[in-house]
């Protein structure tokens, strides 16, 4: 059990510290705070190291400042987040398209 | 960063990377690899245990119960204990019409984070733990508080062993407010010594 925030989530500097106001931490938008919750939650859970995390969101924010792109962080976030997961065999990139065309045709609604 | 909603373009993107974080925790659950409890307890812990509520009903306390705020000088790690607060070696120290205190720690970035939850990346940074001790008032006036000369500055320096908070004053205006509506006024800053307390709504 975890019994307060990851200091190296928390902590992280640079063009992959989380967005604040004030210390605290803010989502611009619902799925913002659930994607931060799946990536610190599965970390929590021992199932990959953080730095192999944070190495592909700088990678992400990095290519995108590149490309001159207004670049979202959190959006970053889901992109390096996606790529850990299917770089550690955890997901394929198959299984996330047909999972998301489900929802983007409303077949799927709900994610339980 | 985000936040450009009048630009459609970047409107519908934001739509499609809100299906894609539904599609990606729904694969995730469904493989058994997180739960949307887990992901709930997560998301809460951060929003709240990372910021200074805890810190704000201790203040708030001191602001209504004379007596408790007389225990939180004398002994802070005691008296934070009675709220239910702990794990931390704790001295209070009190801004009055004369005094004014600033929370430091020059060597590192000790912080009584049980209170406060985690703190910003200036007290951190090396300007900050160097300048604060050297030139104080310059420093509270990039903080945009301006302190007449006749008010005493103290600063206090956190280590490992004793951290410090500052209790802010009262904001004038105050006398009505439930001690709930108190903690609300008591911003992260305002117990660093950064900034005073926050005026309730109405009053300038």
């Amino acid at each position: 059990m975890i019994d307060g925030p990851d200091r190296q989530v928390a902590d992280m500097d640079g063009p992959s510290a989380l967005p604040r106001k004030n210390g605290e931490l803010v989502f611009d938008a619902a799925w913002e705070g659930r994607v931060f919750g799946l990536a610190t939650a599965m970390h929590n859970g021992g199932l990959f190291d953080w730095n192999d995390f944070r190495d592909r969101l700088i990678d992400e924010i990095a290519e995108h400042d590149r490309q001159g792109e207004e670049s979202p962080y959190y959006e970053r976030w889901l992109d390096a987040f996606e790529r850990l997961l299917v770089d550690k065999g955890m997901l394929t990139r198959d299984e996330l398209q047909t999972r998301l065309a489900d929802f983007e045709s409303g077949q799927r609604d709900d994610v339980f | 960063m985000s936040g450009n909603h009048a630009n459609g373009h970047h409107l519908e993107e934001e739509e499609h990377a809100s299906l894609r974080a539904r599609a990606l925790e729904s694969l995730l659950i469904e493989k058994g690899l997180t739960s949307s409890d887990m992901v709930d307890r997560v998301i809460s812990m951060y929003e709240q245990d990372i910021g200074p509520r805890n810190g704000a009903k201790v203040v708030a306390r001191a602001w209504v119960d004379p007596a408790f705020k007389a225990r939180l000088l004398a002994d802070g790690t005691a008296a934070i204990g009675e709220l239910g607060y702990g794990g931390v070696l704790l001295a209070v120290v009190e801004n009055t019409p004369t005094i004014h205190n600033l929370v430091v720690c020059t060597l590192c970035s000790c912080y009584p984070s049980g209170l406060l939850g985690l703190p910003p990346v200036w007290y951190k940074s090396f300007p900050y733990r160097s300048r604060a001790v050297i030139e104080p008032r310059a420093v509270l006036q990039e903080f945009g508080l301006e302190l007449d000369d006749s008010i005493e500055v103290r600063v206090w320096d956190s280590s490992s062993e004793l951290r410090y908070m500052v209790l802010p004053e009262r904001p004038a205006g105050t006398e009505g407010l439930s001690e709930d509506e108190l903690a609300d006024l008591v911003s992260r800053d305002s117990m660093i010594g950064v900034a005073k307390a926050n005026a309730p709504a109405g009053v300038s």
